[in-house]
C-alpha cells in the first residue's frame, strides 16, 4: 500500500514535470498526498463515511475527498437496512444492524471498537445532543433502547405500547408496538412513532429521571419521521391514510397536527413495494419536498402554512427525497420495480430537470457535506457511483458488495442525522 | 391468536367468495405450464431476499413484515401463502404482487418459504 502510494506519487511527479506548468492545478493535491505518507499514522475523520455492503454483512472506510475506499470492517450481522450515527468527534460510527446489533465502529483504527446484541430486530438510531447517548428503534421486542455511547452499556429502556389484540410474541409474550423514525432533538430528547399503536413520543432525558410526552391518534400507521435542522418541526410520514402528522416542539402543547390530509384524494392508491424514507428534510425557501404514498408523485408543501401548495410527477413512487446542501436541487429515487432510475429537480422552477439511470437497485444517496458531488449506491451491480451534481457527470465507481445506505462523518453535526 | 384467526378466516372466506383463485391455483393447473428454468428461479430468489427483504429482512427473519422463515410459517398452507402473496393484505403493509408476479411463480416462492430459501437454489 505504503509503495504503491510512493510510486504512483513519482510517477506524478514525473507527469508534471513532462508537461509542463499548465498543471498547476494537480499541486495542492500532490502535497496532501505527500503530507500523508510522510506521517501515515495520521488521518482526520471529517471527509471520510461508512458505506453498508447488505449482503456480506460488511461496511467500507470511504474517503470523499480522495473519492477512495480505505478499509472494510466484517462481522457486523445483518446489515440488510441498516443505518448510522455518528459520535461528535467524528471518530465512531454507531451501526444499527437489522438483527438488534449495535456495532461501535472506529475509523481511525478499521476495527470494531465495541458491539452488542440489543434486540432481536431494529430499525434505526440516533445520538443525543450531548453526544453522551445513542437511542435504537426496535422492531421486537417493539421499543426504544438507550445506551451510553462510550461503553455500549444499557441506560434506559422504553418499551412501546402493548398491542393485546395482535397475535403474540414466539415466547408468549404480549407484542409491542413497532418503533420508527426516531430521531434526536435540542433539550437532550428523543423523539419517535409508533407504527402500530399510531403515536408519537417524545423522551426528555435531560434529567435523572426520563420524561415522556406520548401523543395519540397521530394518524394510522407512521412509517417514517424526519426532524427539521433546526430541531423544531416533527414531522411522521403516514401508511394507513394519506396524509403527514406534524409536531411543533416549540409549541408541544398545541399536540400533532394532520397536514397534507386527502393527497392524491379520487386518484387510486399503488400498492407500495417499498416504504418510503423520510431522513434530512428536502426544503427550499419556503417548500418542503416529501414523498407521496403510493402515487408517481412527490408533494410540495409551503412550510409557513403546512398545505400542500403543489406536486411533480415522477417516474416512479419515490423512496427518498433528498435535497442537496444548499437546496438547488432535490434529488430522488424510486421503489422497486423501478428502482434504476435518480430523477433530480430544480427547486427554483419546480421542474424535473435530469433523469439518470446508474442501474438497477439504486438504494440511497448520499452528498458530500457542501454538496459538489453525491454518491449513490447502485445494488445490482455492485457499485458505489459518484456524480457531480452541477452537470450530472459520473465522476467516478467504487466497487462495493450490494451495497445500500452511504453516511458521511459530517452528519455527526446534525440534528436529526 | 384472535388476530391471526380472524384474518384466516377473513381471507378463506374471500377465496371462496371468488372461486376462481383458488381454482387457478392446483397443481394441476400448473403442471401444464412450462416449469421455472434456473435463471428464472434465480431472479425470483433474488427478489425475495432484496425486496421482500425490504419488510421482511434480508435474511427473511422479519422487519415490518413477519418473519418468512420456515420454522414461523409451520401450520400455513401453500395455497394460503401464495393468495397472500398475490392478492397481499388490505389493510397492512403486505402489497399484492400480481402485477409482478404469476401465479406459478408466487407459487413457487411460496413453496421455497416453506422449504427455507437458503436451499432454494437447488
Ligand atoms: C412493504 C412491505 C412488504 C413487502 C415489500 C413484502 N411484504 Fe409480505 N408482509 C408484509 C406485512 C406487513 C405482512 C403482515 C401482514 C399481516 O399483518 O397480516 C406480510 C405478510 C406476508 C406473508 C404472510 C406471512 C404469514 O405468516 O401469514 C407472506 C407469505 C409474505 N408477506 C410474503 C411476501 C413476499 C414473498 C414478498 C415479496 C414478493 C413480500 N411479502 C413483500 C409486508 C411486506
Amino acid at each position: 500500500m505504503h509503495n504503491n502510494k510512493l510510486y504512483f506519487l513519482s510517477g506524478l511527479t514525473a507527469l508534471l514535470f513532462t508537461f509542463g506548468c499548465q498543471q498547476t492545478v494537480n499541486k495542492p493535491m500532490l502535497a496532501k498526498k505527500v503530507a500523508n505518507t510522510a506521517t501515515t499514522e495520521l488521518r482526520a475523520t471529517g471527509d471520510l463515511g461508512l458505506v453498508i455492503e447488505r449482503a456480506s454483512g460488511q461496511i467500507q472506510i470511504v474517503d470523499h475527498s480522495d473519492k477512495a475506499s480505505l478499509a472494510q470492517i466484517s462481522g457486523l450481522g445483518d446489515l440488510s437496512h441498516a443505518s448510522i450515527v455518528y459520535s461528535r468527534d467524528q471518530r465512531f460510527g454507531y451501526v444499527f444492524g437489522r438483527d438488534g446489533g449495535l456495532t461501535k465502529v472506529d475509523l481511525l483504527t478499521n476495527k470494531i471498537a465495541k458491539r452488542v446484541m440489543q434486540s432481536g430486530n431494529s430499525i434505526g438510531g440516533a445520538i443525543s445532543q450531548d453526544g453522551k447517548l445513542v437511542a435504537v428503534s426496535n422492531y421486537t421486542p417493539g421499543g426504544v433502547k438507550i445506551f451510553d455511547t462510550e461503553t455500549l452499556a444499557l441506560v434506559a429502556d422504553i418499551p412501546a405500547t402493548e398491542l393485546p389484540n395482535h397475535p403474540r410474541n414466539k415466547d408468549g409474550s404480549i407484542k409491542r408496538s413497532k418503533v420508527v423514525g426516531l430521531v434526536d432533538a435540542p433539550g437532550q430528547k428523543f423523539v419517535f412513532s409508533l407504527f402500530d399503536s399510531h403515536e408519537i413520543w417524545v423522551a426528555d432525558l435531560s434529567e435523572d429521571e426520563i420524561k415522556i410526552n406520548k401523543y395519540t391518534d397521530i394518524g394510522l400507521n407512521p412509517y417514517d419521521a424526519l426532524i427539521s435542522p433546526d430541531g423544531r418541526y416533527y414531522i411522521a410520514g403516514l401508511f394507513g391514510e394519506n396524509g403527514m402528522a406534524l409536531l411543533d416542539l416549540w409549541a408541544q402543547e398545541d399536540g400533532v397536527k394532520r397536514i397534507l390530509d386527502g393527497y392524491g384524494k379520487g386518484n387510486k392508491k399503488l400498492p407500495v413495494y417499498k416504504m418510503p424514507h423520510l431522513e434530512g428534510w428536502a426544503m427550499a425557501g419556503n417548500f418542503a419536498y416529501v414523498p407521496a404514498v403510493g402515487f408517481h408523485k412527490v408533494l410540495i408543501i409551503d412550510t409557513q402554512t403546512w398545505q400542500q401548495v403543489g406536486e411533480i410527477d415522477v417516474h416512479g413512487q419515490p423512496v427518498f427525497v433528498m435535497a442537496q446542501p444548499d437546496n438547488r436541487k432535490i434529488w430522488v429515487n424510486f421503489a422497486f420495480p423501478l428502482n434504476d432510475t435518480i430523477q433530480v429537480i430544480d427547486s427554483k422552477t419546480q421542474q424535473l430537470i435530469k433523469t439518470l439511470t446508474p442501474g438497477p437497485g439504486v438504494l440511497h444517496m448520499e452528498f458530500t457535506p457542501r454538496g459538489e458531488n453525491v454518491w449513490m449506491s447502485v445494488r445490482d451491480s455492485n457499485e458505489i457511483q459518484i456524480y457531480n451534481t452541477e452537470n450530472f457527470e459520473l465522476l467516478k465507481k467504487l466497487p462495493a458488495a450490494s451495497p445500500s445506505g452511504i453516511f458521511f462523518t459530517n452528519r455527526a453535526h446534525q440534528i436529526g442525522l | 391468536m384472535n388476530y391471526f384467526n380472524s384474518l384466516t378466516f377473513g381471507i378463506l372466506l374471500s377465496c371462496s367468495v371468488s372461486g376462481f383463485v383458488v381454482n387457478a391455483l392446483p397443481s394441476e393447473a400448473v403442471e401444464q405450464i412450462t416449469p421455472l428454468n434456473k435463471q428464472q428461479k434465480a431472479k425470483l430468489i433474488h427478489l425475495v431476499k432484496q425486496d421482500c427483504g425490504s419488510c421482511h429482512g434480508l435474511t427473511l427473519k422479519g422487519g415490518l413484515g413477519p418473519s418468512l422463515l420456515p420454522a414461523d410459517l409451520i401450520n400455513k398452507p401453500e395455497y394460503f401463502l401464495t393468495l397472500t402473496i398475490l392478492n397481499g393484505r388490505p389493510g397492512t403493509a403486505m402489497p399484492p404482487w400480481k402485477d409482478i408476479l404469476s401465479e406459478q411463480e408466487a407459487q413457487w416462492i411460496a413453496q421455497q418459504l416453506i422449504k427455507g430459501i437458503e436451499d432454494a437454489q437447488q
